[in-house]
């Protein structure tokens, strides 16, 4: 029709650069609870924690102009989110589960009520790095526009996962989440070192939101989420614990998101329902290609409430 | 909620007062000698009421009937189209006594409302875009909604004249007939100017969904549409994303010119306070309600945000002769002969459609030159 389109090479584009943009809430937040549950407790609040994250964010960058003091102000509230889970679930016989789920929707509450007057206002965004400068076609620069929090999260999955194996700390957290009665044989405090698991998580996570109401799409309102933080926590178990099984995940369900946007595009127009659906059963059909009758879960850790 | 309570007990015992002096119960229909009856009007929204959209819209419209003399306004907002609504009606109604409800979403009218109006036969209920049928409906509901395709087929016109692709762009929440019936006229709208233009639509399936709004509106840019619109409840992201990246964009339910600065061409909006204020004063007069209440930019429902410095002089004298058409009310957007995008004659030759047309509001077809499908 014309030469300013680039046709059908807009679908695999668009899976890419989807991948990017939309997966860094997935990653930011599956790394999260990834520490969480590695020191054996779940918290399933990180839906919450990621809301009130989007909307700190954007309320202290209204606030005092800088996207950068929003995203540390999301952090300090995940980080005070995920200590008041960890100290709750210290107490004999609650569940985290249960507490998990009071504290989502607690942080959704508390979200929408403060988060009311930010609607309107617009903040400034979080920088990007344009790394697509060679490259002639429009459309190539700007999925190319790559925000430094996406960068920041694959350093910190290797980070991780690295550390997960050769640190004191990985090991300590390991042992905690494997055995609590050997982590108090060797003189660990297991509740102590799942507070701080679940308060680093809780900071992690609330990035995740500084990263949809500063970066992409960039604008805090209630709808913002739509899930995302849920879905996230579901990621960790399918990539079986693992921070780099997390980040490569997250790109898949990012990529996999911007599949039904693209093909309409194109003129593919038929089922886009179906087409939307796409991470959804694409999720499916790996865990189910990946389970097995005859063993457990790989890499879960043993004293999780979720495998025992 | 407790202060709302209490607040609204009183409120309700003021208005039970002021029906039973003037002789009456509901005030709703009290003599005409009552010229300020107390009346309190409940409002329900599906979203934040500042959105910079659709509840935005209905919200300034129920601010401005808060000032009326002996109008008390209660709302709510973020009542999801579920049997939510019928227990914030309900609310509003034994609570709150309320006496006049406006649920102004799209899903709140099938079954929701209906069932709350069979129920509450003395209370009115005004439905925001609902198709009410006479005789099918009980007569305490009706509906009231704005031509505001005719702005989008201005929206079209500015676009025409901005766009060097010949490819605008259009995010769509759901395919049901007002959002069909925009993309429509937004594309019969640049094609009066221009018939080489297409429009490319995508249906994201939700009425707010933040972050595939963003991804099919940078979808949209990477095929090359430089001209975006959009119908889904807050046009903020679709609108910041396209500014964004370049393209310009026209503007829907409220005014986002403030949002994309020198890239907003225009935008059609609504101007529900006249709508509000027309169903108070007649309830306040004691006369009856519209059941099925229409109009458009010449009647003051709809109107259209100011141009932007980007509209060439050219476009702008196409717009406003097009407008000073469409105010002296004889203007179709649809002229036959029409066809769809699967090659079927939709409005044959020599049929001009007015406005109000009730075909119209049943509109499943997309006109031929609208890249794109409703399933």
């Amino acid at each position: 029709m014309d030469d300013s389109g680039i046709g059908i090479w807009g679908v695999p584009l668009a899976i890419f650069s989807g991948a990017i943009r939309v997966s860094t809430p997935f990653i930011f937040v599956s790394l999260g609870e990834t520490i969480t549950e590695r020191s054996g407790r779940i918290n399933l609040g990180l839906e919450g924690t990621l809301v009130f994250g989007a909307m700190t964010a954007y309320a202290v960058a209204v606030m005092t102009g800088s996207p950068a003091l929003g995203v540390l102000a999301a952090m300090a509230a995940g980080a005070v989110f995920g200590t008041i889970h960890g100290w709750i679930c210290k107490w004999p016989k609650v569940n985290d589960i249960a507490i998990g789920i009071a504290m989502m929707q607690f942080g959704l509450g508390l979200a929408f009520f403060l988060g009311k007057s930010f609607i309107q206002p617009v903040a400034p965004k979080l920088p990007s790095i344009p790394l697509g400068g060679w490259a002639s076609s429009p459309q190539v620069q700007a999925a190319l526009n790559i925000n430094v929090l996406f960068f920041i999260g694959a350093a910190l999955a290797v980070f991780l996962w690295w550390a997960f194996k050769n640190t004191r700390v990985g090991l300590i957290l390991r042992v905690v989440g494997d055995s609590t009665d050997a982590a108090r044989a060797m003189g660990i405090h297991p509740d102590r070192i799942r507070l701080l698991a679940t308060a680093v998580g809780g900071a992690l996570a609330a990035i995740g939101g500084a990263y949809l109401s500063l970066y992409y799409p960039g604008s805090w309102n209630e709808g913002i989420s739509s899930g995302q933080g849920l879905m996230a926590v579901a990621l960790v178990i399918f990539a079986r614990w693992n921070p780099i099984g997390c980040f490569l995940a997250a790109l898949l369900f990012g990529g996999a998101g911007a599949l039904g946007p693209a093909l309409q595009s194109v003129g593919v127009t038929q089922g886009y329902y179906l087409f939307y659906a796409a991470p959804y059963v694409l999720t499916l059909a790996i865990l189910i290609a990946t389970s097995s009758p005859t063993r457990s879960l790989a890499g879960a850790p043993g004293a999780l409430s979720l495998t025992k | 909620m407790t202060k709302l309570l209490s607040m609204n007990r009183r409120s309700f015992l003021q208005t039970s007062a002021a029906g039973l002096a003037a002789g009456t119960v509901p005030a709703l229909f009290g003599s005409g000698a009552a010229a300020q009856t107390a009346l309190t009007v409940g409002f329900i929204y599906v979203g934040p009421k500042d959105d910079y959209g659709y509840n935005q819209a209905h919200a300034e419209g129920a601010a401005v009937i808060k000032a009326m003399p002996g109008v008390t306004l209660v709302e709510e907002e973020n009542v999801p189209e579920t049997v939510d609504v019928q227990k914030t009606m309900e609310s509003m109604i034994n609570l709150d006594g309320a006496t006049l409800l406006f649920p102004t979403s799209f899903g709140y009218f099938d079954p929701h409302m209906l069932a709350m109006a069979a129920k509450h036969p003395d209370i009115q209920f005004r439905h925001c875009g609902g198709l009410w049928q006479a005789g099918k409906n009980p007569m305490n509901t009706g509906s009231y909604f704005g031509y505001i395709g005719q702005g989008q087929y201005l929206n079209g016109i500015a676009a025409a004249y901005a766009t060097k692709s010949k490819k605008i762009g259009f995010v769509a929440a759901k395919p049901i007939p007002q959002v069909v019936q925009n993309i429509n006229s937004f594309l019969l709208g640049a094609r009066s100017v221009d018939p080489a233009i297409t429009c490319q639509v995508i249906f994201t399936g939700e009425w707010s969904l933040a972050v595939k709004e963003a991804e099919a509106t940078n979808a949209l840019i990477d095929q090359g549409a430089d001209v975006i619109t959009c119908h889904v409840d807050s046009p903020k992201v679709v609108v910041e994303t396209a500014a964004g990246r370049g393209a310009f964009v026209c503007g829907y339910h409220a005014n986002q010119s403030a949002l994309a600065k020198d890239k907003y061409l225009t935008g059609a909006e609504w101007a529900w306070g006249n709508v509000y204020t027309n169903f108070i004063k007649s309830a306040q007069g004691g006369q009856k309600l519209g059941n099925f209440v229409r109009g458009g930019l010449k009647d003051g429902f709809v109107k259209m945000s100011p141009l932007g410095p980007a509209v060439s002089a050219e476009g702008r004298k196409k717009f406003d002769a097009t407008l000073a058409e469409i105010m002296a009310g004889k203007f179709s957007v649809f002229k036959g002969p029409i066809k769809d995008n699967k090659g079927n004659v939709v409005v044959t030759a020599g049929t001009a459609l007015p406005e109000d047309a009730i075909e119209l509001e049943s509109m499943g077809y997309l006109v031929e030159g609208v890249v794109g499908s409703t399933s």
